[in-house]
């Protein structure tokens, strides 16, 4: 029998409670929310537990939301797979500014590089992870490049001003704008 | 002691240090890369050695770091199909298509059966591409230089290809948001159908040339192997994880683009070595042959692109004569066109795995967030593992076998 997210659902939520929160059907992937102090143990369930298999992570990401609340301004974001069953699953936790969360390197061999890229863009900070250190940047950088609050280009630019070209600028920016 | 080239407090510069033998030798530091002829690419790792056999390994990447994923979140959603090629430009149109199958996802456009099996057609001719230059590279670097020299004019014949589909070569900026910008011409069909008949006996002999030659064997066989179970835990996808004994293919799993339509097998190894790569990929080449002659077999007449102007760029000739192509052709290239809000995974079987795109958008003209996984990046580091205890020479098949591209690894 395929694996229902029914059952996804109520087997995570008879375990973690109200730690984990917001299912819903994202088009064809099933996704949640887990508070960061569970999402360790969270993806240790759904990797170990033998009838929810996910024993593949296929992605691991930060994000950044300025413009949210406190508690919400980071999310880390793990998409895992099981493939017996075909079923891909995402699951979020939502980090406060310093953002913080457990590694899940002890899981999966490949969520180091992840996570070193997931610090070295966001300074997501990964607790236990083995070598927590700048990957695709150069170790000097000071910034966390794709934050919002970092402009792609020098803000003092003119010849680039999008309401020159008749264009609306991107929500974040309006936001930030200092025009 | 190798102070040259390590800070002292460096944990190799330790362990040398206290490592060093009665007989006055000691392990040795061995920059391979970031710009050495066998690395393909610009990237470096730094070995710990002991006489010939690697200890250690430290691999650093990031020497070609374009933030593609900043430049897209600054982008519309066409400005951003540029950026796709260039990340794995030995198989650019598999890129470009994944990101329009990505959009047409996210704004729910069907597109037409032609487009769609064309697009198969393409793609299986960058997978051909791409597996043609990874093994007749690992031929290059095991002393063979002939096999390389023969099947890479076919390369060539595939750029023909894509030249007269699009006209660009390498990086190929193919396709539309549904569909393509024009029908292939009768030219690309012949092309294609010269190189259908030219290109099996080539292959067959550049298999002949490796697959039972006793130097490459020797030189593969047991060399750089990999468990099932650790290229999953490492994150390996496509022909590095298939060689594994694993048959996990997106194209099996989750089809797009039609390929449910078509019958092919998912080549598998058994132990992971260097050999298994090898020969997965050699069999990969047939399958996708195999899949491109059903396609032209089956290609059904109708409509190359859907139906959607407020997306699909008009092609040039209706923006110079048509008002309203005019206007949509502004509309689009300025991003003033709608954009929901929704947050999707899309995934195809690039030429060396899974390459995904995770879009998030909060209906303004450029996504929020883009994150592409690219295959590369995510396995590359099995690559310490695959080499410790193994001797230099090793170091360098395993690396050309595994296909890292510089490009994907670094975006």
């Amino acid at each position: 029998m395929a694996l229902e997210t029914a059952y996804i659902q109520e087997n995570l939520s008879k375990k973690f409670g109200n730690n984990v929160l917001n299912f819903e059907m994202k088009r064809d992937i099933f996704s949640f929310e887990a508070t960061s102090e569970t999402i360790h143990e969270v993806i240790q369930t759904l990797k170990e537990d033998e009838s929810l298999n996910f024993h593949f992570l296929t992605d691991l990401t930060g994000i950044h939301f300025p413009d949210n609340d406190d508690d919400h301004q980071f999310a880390v974001v793990y998409q895992l797979h099981n493939w017996i069953e075909n079923v891909r699953i995402r699951v979020k936790t939502y980090l406060p500014d310093p953002a913080e969360v457990a590694t899940i390197t002890d899981l999966f061999l490949c969520a180091n590089w992840m996570e070193r890229e997931a610090w070295d863009f966001f300074g997501i900070n990964f607790k236990g992870h083995p070598q927590l250190k700048r990957i695709l940047n150069m170790d000097e950088m000071v910034s966390f490049p794709m934050r919002k609050e970092f402009p792609l280009e020098d803000s003092g630019r003119t010849d680039k001003d999008d309401r020159f070209f008749g264009r609306t600028p991107v929500k974040s920016q309006m936001d930030n704008s200092t025009l | 002691m190798s102070d040259l080239l390590l800070p002292p407090e460096h944990r190799y510069a330790k362990i040398i240090e206290q490592s060093r033998n009665e007989d006055g030798s000691e392990f040795s530091i061995l920059n391979l890369g970031p710009t050495h002829p066998a690395t393909h690419g610009i990237f470096q790792n730094i070995l710990l050695m002991d006489g010939e056999r690697i200890l250690d390994a430290e691999p650093t990447v990031g020497y070609i770091h374009r933030a593609f994923e900043k430049i897209a979140e600054n982008r519309p959603f066409y400005q951003i199909n540029v950026l796709t090629d260039r990340m794995n430009y030995c198989s650019s149109p598999i890129n470009n298509m994944a990101w329009w199958m990505t959009v047409e996802k996210l704004l729910n456009i069907e597109v037409p059966k032609r487009a769609q099996y064309l697009r198969v057609i393409v793609m299986e001719l960058a997978r051909i591409t791409d597996h043609l230059i990874c093994n007749s590279i690992l031929g290059v670097d095991t002393g063979a230089y002939t096999g390389f020299l023969y099947v890479f004019q076919f390369r060539e014949k595939v750029y023909e290809i894509y030249e007269e589909i699009c006209g660009a070569r390498l990086t190929t900026n193919m396709g539309r948001i549904g569909g393509f910008e024009r029908d292939w011409s009768p030219k690309a069909f012949e092309l294609l159908n010269t190189f259908l008949e030219e290109f099996p006996v080539a292959w067959k002999e550049f298999e002949n040339l490796f697959e039972r030659n006793r130097i490459f064997i020797d030189r593969t066989v047991n060399v750089g192997p990999i468990t099932a179970e650790k290229a999953m835990q490492y994150g390996l996808t496509g022909p590095n994880l298939r060689a594994a004994g694993i048959d996990y293919d997106v194209r099996v799993a989750q089809p797009y683009s039609s390929y449910e339509d078509f019958e092919f097998t998912v080549p598998v190894g058994k132990s992971g070595d260097t050999y298994d790569r090898f020969c997965v990929r050699n069999a990969e080449v047939w399958e996708s042959l195999s899949i491109i002659r059903q396609a032209l077999a089956k290609l059904p007449e109708g409509p190359i692109h859907a139906d959607v102007p407020d997306y699909y760029l008009p092609p040039k000739e209706d923006v110079y004569t048509n008002m309203e192509a005019l206007i949509y052709h502004f509309k689009i290239v300025m991003g003033e066109v709608p954009v929901p809000v929704d947050e999707i995974y899309h995934a195809v079987e690039g030429g060396n795995g899974e390459l995904g795109f995770y879009l998030i958008t909060d209906g303004s003209r450029t996504p929020y967030r883009l994150k592409f996984r690219r295959p590369c990046y995510i396995y590359y580091q099995a690559y310490t593992e695959m080499i410790k205890g193994g001797m230099l020479s090793d170091a360098i098949v395993i690396l050309s076998s595994l296909n890292v591209i510089a490009g994907e690894l670094d975006a």
